[in-house]
């Protein structure tokens, strides 16, 4: 086996035994990236100089035994709407293409406060707004399963360099699915935590009261070390919760005697494909078999979350992207005066997507509209949020698919709404604010990866990655005695 | 029914000026995504406060401390058009 395909817990212990260095494993994933990146197309920018360097420093660190944390070394790849200092921060958009942010975003800071080189940025859908990645500017990501089907999105590429062994693990973010969606599509573990627990700032926002960002992995303990490191109270973030987080990785017991599992009936009725039916409930069985008890819940509201989700995250957008005005950074269309500027300078940076939310939210802000969408939604909002409490005091986690479908196809879904229709059992998290993880549980017959989402109340991550850990461990098992 | 005119008055609010194919494209979308939405008319959200954050947080504040911030310099670094450093725009008064 070569480094690059190692977890990031296995390559702590190399790293610990003295067995390898940072500089090696470094080495490896850019090596790596160099043979299957034209294929695969995960990042817009790699930073193999800057990951060489602090892999040294990581090294000389090591050998006077001054380590800064226990993952000192070890490599990761961020999704590129994470300011980063002195590294172009895209966002996949044509409006950011020249942008080098002149500070570094919370979670940034966190990494190279722990030692972790940075592989580079990857790709996404312009602006986070996507379920493909398609919607990128610049590149197109494949997905490292099957080339001919596209990675998810919007966070694509950050899953596509974990699943093509490009980077040990990373970081997205998720506003409706974003995370869960692409883990799901490339056979990963992904977290979307809950709304607060990770600080975003530096985060180039796109709906501020969904955003959030959160690590995607090949094993639940590397995502459970991942949130370690990133999660936690930040003053420059007003919206961050301060309360103490717990260590994530010590929740992974195994055990999850007496865990209450429910299936909201909704989340398995018509348009889910049999296969990802039939995974789903073989994965519950293996945790009743764990000792879960099973029942059924409902959360009604679902019929609504894809409106819900669009009005309110689009609304949020407009008034979020209002900043990109062609003064202050990014592209700028000369014009004789200064609203012809903007409006040139907003045309040109756009994409179709971008474009089309922030008309979308611009009218359902504007006079006269207002109540009927933005208002309503907001209200909608509130319905599915008691309803999320009311399933919470009857069970600990819940669980669904993570998509109706397997990976689809390049170019597959012909119109936005469609698209959207992707996300129908992620956005409901979001306007829940709360966490929910997705791990693959099985294939179909193409061989594409099919996710399992676990969906808990605010601050249950513990009781998310010990369940999956659960799973993990006996399929773990499982394929030792077929093997 | 969302009009020509409607999507024309709501690009302008947005800042943005769309080519006659974007046009008819927007107004197709808009008007689809419009009338999924408008299910929502049929739930009943009497007296139902609005979510404004999914965790309500009240008067987050914090000290009033001096910090170090960005220099002038890194401030305007990205600004397309700067001088002596200022961000340059064109002309807003005669």
């Amino acid at each position: 086996m070569e480094l690059y395909q190692y977890t990031a817990r296995q390559l702590q212990q190399c790293l610990s035994d003295n067995e390898v260095t940072s500089e090696m494993i470094v080495n490896s994933f850019l090596a790596q990236i160099e043979r299957v990146e034209q294929e695969i197309g995960a990042f817009i920018t790699v930073t193999a100089d800057q990951a060489l360097e602090a892999a040294k420093e990581s090294d000389i660190r090591r050998r006077r035994n001054e380590l800064v944390s226990p993952w000192d070394g070890i490599p990761i790849a961020v999704k590129d709407n994470m300011s980063t200092k002195g590294i172009k921060t895209t966002c996949g958009s044509k409006i950011l293409a020249n942008y080098v942010p002149p500070y570094d975003g919370t979670v940034i800071r966190k990494l190279k406060a722990a030692g972790l080189p940075l592989l580079g940025k990857t790709n996404l859908d312009e602006f986070a707004m996507g379920s493909s990645t398609e919607n990128s500017a610049f590149a197109k990501t494949c997905n490292p399963v099957n080339w001919a089907k596209v990675p998810g999105g919007s966070s694509g590429g950050s899953a596509a360099a974990v699943a093509g062994y490009e980077a040990p693990w990373s970081l997205g973010s998720d506003t409706g699915g974003s995370i869960r969606q692409p883990a799901s599509f490339c056979g990963l573990i992904g977290l979307k935590p809950t709304y607060g627990l990770v600080s975003r700032y530096g985060l180039v926002a796109y709906a501020s009261s969904f955003d959030q960002i959160g690590p995607l992995g090949r094993s639940v303990e590397d995502v459970a070390d991942l949130m370690n490191i990133i999660s936690g109270y930040d003053q420059l973030d007003s919206t961050s919760v301060n309360r103490d987080c717990p260590n994530y990785a010590a929740a992974l017991t195994g055990d999850i005697k007496g865990l209450r599992i429910g299936l909201p009936k909704e989340y398995f009725a018509q348009g889910l494909n049999d296969a990802v039916k039939a995974a789903i409930m073989a994965a519950v069985d293996k945790l009743v078999a764990a000792g879960a008890v099973v029942e059924e819940v409902s959360l009604p509201m679902t019929e609504y979350a894809i409106e819900t989700y669009y009005l309110i995250t689009s609304a949020e957008a407009s008034s979020n992207l209002a900043r990109y005005d062609g003064v202050r950074y990014g592209l700028r269309v000369a014009d004789e005066d200064s609203i012809t500027m903007f409006k040139s300078t907003r045309s040109a940076g756009f994409g179709p997507e971008v474009k089309r939310r922030i008309m979308l939210g611009t009218y359902a802000l504007s006079t006269g509209y207002y109540d009927a969408y933005y208002k309503k939604a907001q209200q909608v909002r509130t319905l599915m949020r008691r309803e999320f409490a009311e399933a919470f005091a009857k069970v600990d986690i819940l669980i669904t698919p993570t998509t109706p479908t397997t990976a689809f196809g390049f170019g597959e879904k012909k119109n936005s709404l469609e698209m959207y229709l992707s996300d129908i059992y992620t956005v409901t998290v979001n306007l829940a604010g709360v966490p929910a993880l997705s791990m693959p549980v099985g294939k179909d017959q193409e061989h594409l990866p099919i996710g399992m989402q676990l969906i808990g109340q605010h601050f249950a991550e513990e009781a998310l990655l010990n369940t999956a850990y659960t799973l993990e461990q006996v399929k773990l098992k499982e394929g030792c005695v077929h093997e | 029914m969302i009009s020509k005119e409607q999507v024309k008055r709501v690009a302008d609010l947005a800042r943005l000026v769309l080519t006659e194919s974007e046009m008819l494209q927007q107004q197709q979308d808009l008007n689809q995504i419009l009338d999924a939405a408008d299910r929502l008319k049929s739930v009943n959200t009497t007296d139902i406060e609005p979510t404004a954050h999914a965790i309500p947080l009240t008067n987050v504040t914090r000290d009033d401390l001096v910090v170090e911030g960005l220099s002038k310099n890194d401030a305007v670094k990205n600004g397309p058009e700067v001088t002596k450093g200022y961000f340059k725009v064109p002309q807003i008064m005669e």
